[in-house]
């Protein structure tokens, strides 16, 4: 019981290290983002590839990870997305959907479809006892909810306390104001989406081991995502963070007593919770 | 645009105000035959390649019933192929249990999509638009894993087998190499088309076409917009049910392919690619999307999947205008040449 919950709580924190970006950019910048998930898939490749194949220390190819998928959120926002700012939200579906498939093919060409697998460090193998015998965790569990928790903690005093956190609070609460108060709007959003995909890049390599990795990533988990900006709203980081852990515990508990739902349980969670708080979505500062 | 569905003008957007010129009726009259007549010429031109022309047929009904919806009503959704898939199954599911003749069947996907239409309706306008799409993506996920689980039923995985269709009106049996589901399938693509036509040129299609510009305003003159909206969804959910139960007949055969997301993607690529909020843009849409789909995926499906992932980018960074506009954007340059001064039409 208490082994599925902090199975559950190990794997909320790493969905809301993967979609916490898209919470800036679909809940902030009102911008539908449904290829946030091929930035998660860059970062997991990334860290496959340096891990499996050059023989790179682990935290290493976390790091490298995180700044490749930075990277290519900068390079994609600066020639791609920002055409569609404030475009319909069907173009922007489109667009993104568009670049799901067009990354998907190029890892599925580069890399064969199968599963990615890597082996993990010694120091971060094997389980652990805790409580007296009370519950079991892997070392590898523990070790994601202590750096993920570091991240979350790391974030909200980013936003709170520094200068670039107030300016983009105020960039998002009113972005006309902002800029007429001579805050440079564009850039912060574009940082932010860069830190955003950097962030989703160290999820997806941290989470080859826990959520598996191959071409379909960004389509198998985009549900999730939207789970979690949909129901966490979207101007702290303390509900999608809360709304992740949510989810991360009904997800592992419906997988863990009842397998032959599948993944039936999330979509509906998706759905139900949806239709109880679809204002939860847009929160403040998105116009319908 | 008083005249129903045989008024040529029904083809033409109200707004360019040009439907009355003789010059560019009887163009569009010409375009409007050779489109219909192309589809019958194809199927002696083409003998060997009936099975591919009937899914072109299908993913034309499929592309129009989300104009209808995309197009028409403005709202976009992520989980047509919810609809699609569950005509898919009704009909096959009635086939598999002993009732085969495939008008009926045609008519009961469509009710079962329509029943689907009206109880996801409330759900999906209820919050905003983002709510919209995302509760449309959870629902069509939703149908794809119900019917992978329930493989007592459905067959999961493998799909569901022993399909027997009866010859349709009792006098047409479907034959080996696909003449009779070619057939079949243009003409219940044309019958489909012409209803799609009456319905958007109706008043009742002239109200969606409002609520898409201005919703408020169209609410402020008395039109009941959340009314419309459903019923538009409803209507587009029964028109994909029939060319599911289309797919289903024709090839005897139900996969869980019908219900995925990839559906649902590709059909609103066929509607961008050809042109949005006409008609014709789905089938067009539809005709260039199948026909690159068979060129190029016999090359790679990962090349494929690129090229298609690409085209919507352009698309979506490019505008809506597709394959149609282009076509209206070159015709209106040869009209206007034609009638010399080299000044442009407006």
């Amino acid at each position: 019981m208490l082994t599925v919950l902090l199975d559950g709580v190990a794997s909320g924190m790493l969905l809301f290290v993967l979609a916490c970006g898209l919470s800036v950019t679909l809940g902030l910048m009102n911008f539908v983002n449904l290829a946030h998930g091929a930035f998660g898939m860059a970062g997991g490749y990334v860290c496959v590839v340096l891990l499996n194949r050059y023989g790179v220390p682990f935290l290493a190819c976390l790091v490298a990870a995180a700044l490749f998928a930075a990277l290519l959120g900068a390079v994609l926002e600066r020639t791609l997305y920002r055409w569609l700012y404030g475009r319909d939200h069907l173009d922007q579906v489109l667009f993104s959907i568009g670049l799901v498939f067009m990354a998907s093919a190029v890892v599925d060409w580069l890399m064969g479809a199968r599963q990615q697998l890597i082996t993990l460090p010694g120091w971060l193998q094997g389980r652990i006892e805790i409580g007296g015998g009370l519950a079991t965790i892997g070392v590898y569990r523990l070790f994601l909810i202590a750096l993920c928790g570091a991240i979350v903690l790391a974030l909200h005093l980013g936003l709170v306390r520094t200068r670039f956190g107030s300016r983009l609070r105020a960039a998002v609460d009113d972005a006309v104001v902002a800029r007429g108060l001579g805050i440079p709007v564009d850039r912060i959003f574009a940082v932010t989406f860069a830190v955003g995909s950097g962030l989703a890049g160290l999820g997806g390599a941290l989470g080859v081991e826990v959520l598996g990795l191959d071409p379909t990533f960004p389509l198998k988990y985009l549900v999730y995502f939207l789970i979690v900006v949909a129901v966490g709203g979207a101007n702290t980081i303390l509900g999608p963070f809360l709304a992740a852990l949510l989810l991360g515990v009904v997800d592992v508990a419906g997988k863990y007593y009842v397998p032959e739902v599948g993944a039936f349980v999330i979509y509906t969670a998706m759905v139900v919770l949806l239709l109880l708080r679809p204002q939860g979505l847009l929160a403040r500062g998105g116009a319908r | 645009m008083s005249g129903g569905g045989t008024t040529l003008a029904a083809a033409v957007p109200a707004r360019t105000g040009q439907a009355a010129q003789p010059g560019r009726r009887w163009g569009l009259f010409a375009a409007e035959g050779l489109f219909w007549a192309a589809w019958p010429a194809a199927y002696f031109a083409f003998p060997d390649y009936l099975p591919l022309l009937s899914q072109v047929a299908i993913a034309a009904l499929f592309a129009l019933s989300l104009d209808l919806l995309v197009g028409y009503a403005g709202v976009v959704t992520l989980g047509h192929a919810a609809f699609f898939g569950l005509g898919a199954y009704t009909a096959g599911l009635l086939a598999v249990h002993g009732w085969g003749e495939p008008l009926s069947g045609l008519a009961a996907a469509a009710a079962a999509a329509a029943l689907l239409g009206l109880v996801t309706a409330p759900l999906v306008l209820r919050g905003g638009e983002l709510a919209g799409l995302m509760v449309t993506l959870g629902l069509g996920l939703m149908l794809y894993e119900a019917a992978n689980k329930a493989a007592a039923v459905t067959g999961g995985a493998d799909g569901l087998q022993g399909v027997e269709i009866w010859p349709v009106l009792g006098l047409w049996r479907f034959d080996l190499f696909g003449r009779t589901a070619y057939l079949y399938s243009l003409a219940v693509l044309f019958l489909m088309f012409l209803l799609a036509r009456l319905i958007v040129s109706s008043p009742f299609g002239l109200a969606l076409r409002g609520i898409r510009a201005n919703a408020w305003r169209m609410h402020a003159i008395g039109t009941p917009v959340r009314a419309r909206l459903v019923a538009a969804y409803v209507l587009a959910g029964a028109f994909a049910g029939v060319a599911g139960a289309l797919l289903a007949q024709t090839t005897q055969f139900v996969s869980l392919e019908v219900l995925a997301f990839q559906r649902s993607a590709e059909g609103l690529l066929m509607l961008v690619l050809g042109g949005l909020g006409r008609l014709y843009g789905g089938l067009i849409g539809a005709v260039a999307f199948m026909v690159a789909h068979h060129v190029l995926s016999g090359v790679t499906p990962q090349f494929w999947q690129f090229w298609i992932g690409a085209a919507l980018v352009v698309l979506a960074i490019a505008g809506r205008g597709g394959l149609l506009g282009l076509l209206k954007a070159v015709w209106a340059r040869l009209l206007s040449r034609r009638r010399g001064g080299g000044s442009t039409a407006q």
